[in-house]
């Protein structure tokens, strides 16, 4: 709730801060003149300073609650505690009165271990005691193992800090809070603070050092290039695959009559089932090895390149195909020189929609079974608890497939400058 | 036996309700080699049907036509085509689309590239032949589609609305150009519009086209055309004789319409 309430008050102030106080530098272009803005969606420009701001934020926030050592102390959200604390009990057992006993709590960072401090045992049948808890963890305090009558002689616990207590119940204390469980012994949990546990979320530069750790020494017997580079090439192979079977198919379907019969039912049964579907029935069929991942990937690519190259021969303006035809061209020279280039454009669309496609497939699948790639690095080390890496291969994934698309529509631009000029 | 012709040509389409639709009845045309004829008609008359026939498009339910002896059974290269717009190939440039139809028939490059400036230069349009079709204007690219016509030297040129798009300056300089092109050519000129003052300009034979089912309501023979080679398109529109034709001619599709109009409303 706190993080959210943060994210949006940021939102908002820097809207103001940028729109209303710096907005005076903007330039003074055709779209910035004209007067009706909302609800002309082509007046409406991404403003750059909100998205470098919109980024800063996220990591800004990712810092502020995991205590990132990139930022200055100040910044950090409260953090767990460390250190002595100290709580009272008092126990109660039949034919004494009652006797309070304090416990003094040593909570330590986990990377550095700690013994129970040494306390003086006090007078009463109660004793003090001591306990080491590492931070984020909680630790039962055994408070009756050194009285003079313990539990097994009756002795209960019925109030912290003179707080009445019973089984169940919680009592807030300094630093903390005491749980009495089911059988009557206190619980101690430091106050945990509003960061995130590392176990949770690791601060950025941990992922940082995590992933020049990974690409210098590998991960699982391959190093990381050979884990992003197994998912790509798998992306690749099955795509182009799927592309090599799909446009021909795609063209048959939008060209005769007999094929477009043949293949519709298949074509359209087969685009809603979603290929994450397929992958139980790909491992039966062929295993978790290469064979499958790329038979799967052709499968994802397949229908969408397929269906890309079918309605881009539909595509095809009629008055086209019937200048081409009185020029004196053949049905060969027609699908040459009109069918092939006028369907370009859209099977780009469909290329880079199967790319997508392909790309969360591939990841997909090797979440389920693999020995290498990035899914299969991420799944892995969530058995592991390795968050940090977790985080590193679901950052790496993100940028891979923002880079695929990007290069698709590089290539796009490129190739078929057309598009959309007909 | 040079020349276009058309006997007693019918078109009926039948509709998937069960009904039919008899787009051309009994439309008989005689064309001689050289002759410019536009056809005019008011909206539903099937004059794109019958033009789509005499290309090769579509197959008519009954009717012959020959040119220059030999039966017409589909689209061929003898029988050119200007559309309304959007039938050029915007993946090529202006030069490739005029040298579409020579490189069709495997042309060597040098002849296709004499024709292809040649004709460039006549459309005016040399200062643009490496340019994408999409960057010309509407204009533009109607010149394109008659230089990419005439580049295949067709014996006959079928025009659907080419003007139909263009506004009005440009496209009183395009009549002028099709004037030009008609008596340089000499090409045999089918074109079809739903302008009267084009029918009567670009109409050296004029057909009015009555509608449902589509037949010839009235042949003319104007002098127009030929007035218009050689001066302003303007100044043939003073011709005494034009006024008139054109208030009849208005008057009759007028009429046409009105009876639709009225049928229509008997319907109801």
């Amino acid at each position: 709730m706190i993080p959210l309430l943060m994210y949006v008050a940021i939102f908002v102030v820097a809207f103001f801060l940028v729109t209303k106080v710096v907005s005076g530098v903007a330039a003074k272009d055709y779209t910035s003149l004209k007067t009706v803005t909302f609800g002309d969606e082509s007046a409406v420009r991404p403003n750059r300073a909100a998205g470098i701001i919109s980024i800063l934020t996220i990591f800004l926030m990712w810092g502020v609650f995991t205590g990132s050592k990139l930022l200055p102390e100040f910044l950090h959200a409260p953090g767990p505690f460390l250190g002595t604390t100290e709580f009272t009990y008092t126990a109660q057992a039949e034919g004494q009165a009652p006797d309070d006993a304090t416990v003094t709590v040593l909570v330590f960072p986990r990377e550095t271990p700690a013994d129970a401090p040494g306390v003086d045992p006090g007078d009463g049948f109660a004793k003090n005691d001591s306990v080491a808890i590492a931070q984020w963890r909680t630790g039962l305090v055994n408070v009756s193992r050194n009285d003079e009558i313990s539990k097994a002689d009756g002795a209960r616990v019925i109030a912290i800090n003179g707080k009445k207590i019973a089984p169940g119940e919680t009592v807030k204390t300094a630093n903390g809070s005491v749980t009495l469980s089911d059988k009557g012994t206190p619980n101690f949990a430091p106050s945990k603070g509003w960061q995130m546990e590392p176990l949770y979320l690791p601060a950025p530069e941990e992922v940082w050092t995590r992933t020049l750790q990974i690409a210098s020494e590998g991960f699982r017997n391959f190093t990381l290039w050979e884990h992003l580079g197994y998912s790509l090439f798998r992306v690749v192979v099955g795509f182009l695959l799927g592309a090599l079977v799909g446009i021909p198919l795609g063209y048959a379907m939008g060209l005769s009559n007999w094929f477009r019969g043949w293949f519709d039912p298949i074509v359209e049964f087969m685009r809603p089932v979603p290929p994450l579907a397929l992958i139980p029935l790909v491992i039966i069929w062929a295993g978790i090895g290469e064979a499958g991942k790329i038979i799967l990937l052709f499968l994802a690519a397949l229908w969408i390149m397929a269906i890309a190259a079918r309605s881009g021969v539909s595509g095809v303006k009629i008055s086209k195909v019937h200048a081409a035809y009185s020029l004196g061209a053949s049905k060969w020279q027609i699908m040459r020189y009109v069918i092939i280039p006028n369907s370009l454009p859209e099977i780009f669309t469909g290329a880079r929609v199967a790319m997508g496609v392909c790309w969360g497939t591939v990841v997909a699948a090797e979440l389920v079974a693999a020995e290498q790639g990035a899914g299969m690095m991420i799944m892995t080390a969530s058995k592991f608890q390795n968050t940090d890496i977790v985080i590193m291969g679901i950052i790496l994934i993100g940028v891979i497939g923002f880079g695929i698309d990007m290069l698709m529509r590089a290539a796009e631009k490129f190739l078929v400058p057309w598009k959309g000029k007909g | 036996m040079s020349g276009l012709s058309i006997d007693k040509l019918s078109m009926r389409f039948d509709l998937p309700d069960g009904g039919a639709v008899q787009a051309l009845q009994d439309v008989s045309i005689d064309l001689k080699a050289g002759e410019l004829l536009s056809v005019l008609g008011p909206s539903g008359c099937g004059k794109t049907t019958l033009l789509n026939i005499v290309a090769g498009f579509l197959a008519p339910t009954s009717g012959v036509m020959t040119l220059n002896g030999h039966q017409i059974t589909g689209p061929d290269a003898e029988r050119g085509m200007v559309f309304q717009q959007g039938a050029l190939f915007e993946w090529m440039s202006v030069r490739e689309n005029v040298g579409f139809g020579p490189s069709m028939k495997g042309m060597p490059k040098n002849n296709k590239k004499e024709i292809v400036n040649h004709l460039l230069d006549v459309v005016g349009l040399q200062d643009f032949k490496e340019k994408a079709v999409y960057e010309l204007s509407g204009g533009m690219q109607q010149r394109v589609a008659l230089a990419r016509c005439l580049a295949n030297d067709p014996d006959v040129i079928l025009m659907d609305e080419p003007l139909g798009a263009l506004d009005a300056l440009t496209r009183e300089k395009m009549q002028s150009l099709v004037l030009k092109l008609w008596k340089e050519t000499g090409k045999t000129i089918i074109l079809i519009t739903h302008s009267v003052e084009e029918a009567l300009l670009l109409g050296e034979r004029l057909i009015v086209m009555a509608p449902r089912p589509g037949r010839i309501h009235k042949e003319y023979r104007l002098p127009f055309a030929e007035l218009g080679v050689n001066a302003d398109l303007r100044e043939v529109k003073k011709h005494p004789e034009f006024g008139p034709r054109r208030e009849e001619i208005l008057n009759m599709i007028w009429d046409m319409e009105e009876e639709i109009m009225g049928t229509k409303e008997d319907a109801a």
